[in-house]
């Protein structure tokens, strides 16, 4: 399963901890949520990154302590039809301010590439090799946003304010 | 009518583009039939019985003479010369091939129209009055707010894959006719107390297998609010809708769980973390999208002028006017209904050639403007009443002007068993045979308002919950048969039917339903009681006793 970050074809850094496995001294982790909250304290002593996997039916808030520690927040797609962590990683990245690594994982397919990036996903566990590889492409098919998101995207509304001869309203920050 | 700039056409060719992309990756076999389905689905097409369908928004139920043409022409081209408008203001095609269907997506993205989001578990066609920005009693046009809503959530990156499908309507009039307590979420605008404008917000509406009528959470929202607050509500649902079970997922399943009062609670708690964010509207914005809506510019003229009342004399003309003819807010004026319900036929069906003289109607007559209703009928919204005898001429000369509007006849029905796959029964041919026995202009007439309803199954396109009189196909034993309800109602005044007993089978409904009617006539006080008042009055007991006496 290709990753791809910053539009490419990446190696993944992370090491993923089952829940009973011991966590390796050196070298960035992910483990579970459940591990994760109960081995917190140790794991942000740790001097190399840590990551969680985070899954879609538990609330993010409870992540809030730890966002300026962790390294990567991977959210899971079991479908690419569950649309659930949309919100979470809308949540994280605008309300909770959440700035490193956050990933899609799960059936993470070529069409839904530009809502990933649109919600703040910046890194993608794609399923298909042809969808990995199209990435860029796939990323830049629209030019047209309608809804102003963390993602810094100029909307239509902006867009034809400005072009009417309107102030602009929306240096405004993006609140979710 | 709504202009589109370079925005929204910039936006249609790229999403056709990307359809085309897809059907050739799964005429390729790269996607599976699974992971094309939610694709085509989210661009409203749909596999039915016989072959693909496409489903074209008509957002908000307006549509300008040149988009009619351009459906004419889609019919024609790709289909089998007709279209069906169904009861969300949508029209659908039957017959197109898959590998078509991005050629017929950028004929119609040309004119402005598109399949988005008809389908899927997003954010549907947003609907409103059919007579919106005409009708006499309207505090302001409520398709402004719907095209903004619109405009918000299309292609929303947080809300397209949610639990099920979302249907918003919106209504800015005393009188409902958007059907909006029926809906996932709707608005009613009206004033508060200091004369400003805002909305009463109804969540958790909707029919099918579990019918439910929609409840008020906020009384009174101020119009800049509108998208945070839909998206408090989005966001609760897309987190905590059920995702177990198909039959549980929509909103109404988690607001009746909730319950109302709570689930309003929880969503101002999500509202206020994002009520004065970048969503809120500011005036400019609205002004902005409400300078994209063209008026026509009304002559000064004055009501019931000398044509009409000339006209009057011929009985024809008389009949239709006195029921397909409604007041305009604008003096001089009328709004025109053009029932697709002629006797005996499919309803809501439009053949090509109705389609493009309806057009050339609308540029003469109607300031080039048509209008689709929930009641699977069109309307010329803004016609001058001196006109109003040469467009009876032509409406008449190209069979859309049954004088049935809201009568028994004016059914509305889904595609039941001609063409769904979901269906256990047929629909069409049950209103065909109940139009022909009410064929009688006087009978119908006797009857007054009298809305029927059927649909082919549970999932209730055909709105069967809200009819006065309600049809719904169900099978025993591999055979068709039908349950009856009365006293359903779908305006501000909502109700889900009573079930009047055992079903009965294809060849008893129609029998049935003129019992109901002459249960009606004989139990009625005055002759102007309607129905659904009579059954008010006396319940669902003696019309009971009078279908079931002699099965
Ligand atoms: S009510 Fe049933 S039969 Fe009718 S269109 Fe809907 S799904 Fe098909």
């Amino acid at each position: 399963m290709p990753l791809v970050k910053g539009s490419r074809i990446a190696a993944d850094t992370f090491t993923r901890v089952e829940d009973d496995a011991p966590i390796p001294e050196q070298g960035a982790v992910l483990v579970p949520a459940a591990r994760f909250l109960a081995d917190a304290a140790e794991l942000m002593q740790r001097a190399a990154p840590v990551g969680v996997i985070w899954p879609n039916n538990m609330d993010v808030s409870e992540l809030v302590p730890y966002l300026d520690k962790l390294a990567l927040v991977a959210l899971v797609f079991p479908i690419f039809r569950d649309g659930r962590a949309y919100s979470q990683a809308r949540l994280l990245r605008e309300r909770y301010a959440y700035r490193g690594e956050m990933r899609a994982t799960g059936q993470i397919l070529r069409d839904q590439f530009v809502f990933y990036l649109r919600a703040g996903f910046d890194a993608f566990d794609v399923v298909k090799n042809a969808d990995a590889a199209a990435f860029e492409e796939t990323a830049k098919r629209y030019s047209v946003f309608f809804q102003p998101t963390g993602d810094g995207r100029l909307t239509v509304a902006r867009s034809r304010l400005k072009l009417h001869g309107h102030r602009d309203p929306a240096a405004k920050r993006v609140t979710v | 009518m709504y202009l589109y700039d370079e925005f929204d056409r910039t936006l249609l060719t790229e999403r056709v583009s990307e359809f085309r992309g897809q059907v050739a990756r799964r005429l390729s076999g790269e996607l599976t039939e699974d992971e094309f389905k939610s694709l085509r689905l989210m661009n409203g097409v749909y596999l039915q019985l016989h072959a693909y369908m496409l489903r074209i928004a008509i957002p908000y139920g307006t549509l300008s003479a040149v988009q009619m043409r351009r459906l004419a022409h889609v019919a024609r081209k790709y289909d089998r010369g007709y279209g069906h408008f169904t009861t969300r203001q949508n029209i659908q095609f039957n017959w197109i091939k898959l590998a078509q269907l991005p050629d017929a997506m950028a004929d119609l993205a040309d004119a402005g129209l598109h399949g988005m989001q008809t389908s899927g578990n997003c954010v549907r066609n947003i609907t409103t009055d059919q007579w919106a920005g005409v009708a006499p009693d309207e505090i302001e046009d409520p398709r402004v707010w719907a095209e903004l809503i619109r405009q918000h959530v299309t292609l929303h990156p947080e809300f397209s894959f949610l639990p099920r499908k979302f249907k918003i309507a919106v209504g800015a009039s005393d009188h409902d006719r958007a059907a909006l307590r029926i809906h996932d979420l709707a608005l009613r605008m009206h004033k508060n107390g200091a004369g400003e404008a805002g909305f009463e917000v109804m969540v958790g509406g909707g029919l099918g297998r579990t019918p439910f009528i929609a409840k008020t959470i906020k009384q009174f929202l101020p119009v800049r609010d509108v998208l945070t607050y839909i998206e408090a509500v989005l966001r609760l649902y897309n987190q905590y809708g059920r995702r177990d079970n198909i039959y549980k997922a929509r909103i109404k399943i988690l607001v009746h769980d909730k319950g109302g009062e709570q689930f309003g609670k929880e969503v101002d708690a999500e509202w206020q973390n994002i009520k004065d964010g970048s969503l809120a509207l500011d005036k400019d914005v609205i002004a902005d999208i409400a300078t994209r809506f063209q008026y026509p510019d009304y002559e000064k003229l004055l009501d019931n002028p000398p044509e009409l009342k000339a006209a009057q004399a011929d009985a024809r003309f008389a009949t239709w006017h006195a029921n397909s003819v409604s007041r305009h807010k604008q003096s001089g004026y009328a709004i025109v209904t053009l029932s697709l319900k002629p006797i005996g036929k499919p309803t809501g069906d439009c053949t090509a050639d109705q389609m493009d003289k309806i057009a050339d109607i609308a540029d003469r007559y109607s300031y080039s403007e048509i209008r689709v209703g929930h009641e699977q009928n069109l309307v010329l919204p803004q016609v001058a009443q001196r006109d109003l005898p040469e467009v009876f001429k032509a409406l008449d000369a190209i069979g859309v002007a049954t004088p049935n509007v809201n009568q028994i006849s004016d059914i509305i029905a889904c595609p039941g068993l001609d063409y769904c796959s979901l269906a256990n029964a047929r629909a069409i041919p049950v209103a065909q045979e109940i139009s022909k026995r009410f064929a009688e202009p006087n009978l119908a007439k006797s009857l007054n308002r009298l809305h029927v309803n059927i649909s082919g199954c549970i999932n209730a396109c055909g709105h069967h919950h809200v009819g006065h009189i309600g049809i719904l196909g169900v099978e025993k034993n591999g055979e068709e048969f039908y349950q009856i309800s009365i006293g359903g109602k779908a305006d501000e005044n909502a109700q889900l039917g009573t079930l009047l007993g055992p079903a009965v089978p294809y060849d008893d409904v129609v029998d049935a339903v003129e019992d109901l009617a002459e249960a009606y006539l004989a139990l009625r006080e005055r002759p102007d009681e309607l129905f659904i008042d009579t059954f008010k009055r006396v319940g669902v007991e003696p019309f009971k006793e009078r279908v079931y006496a002699t099965r």
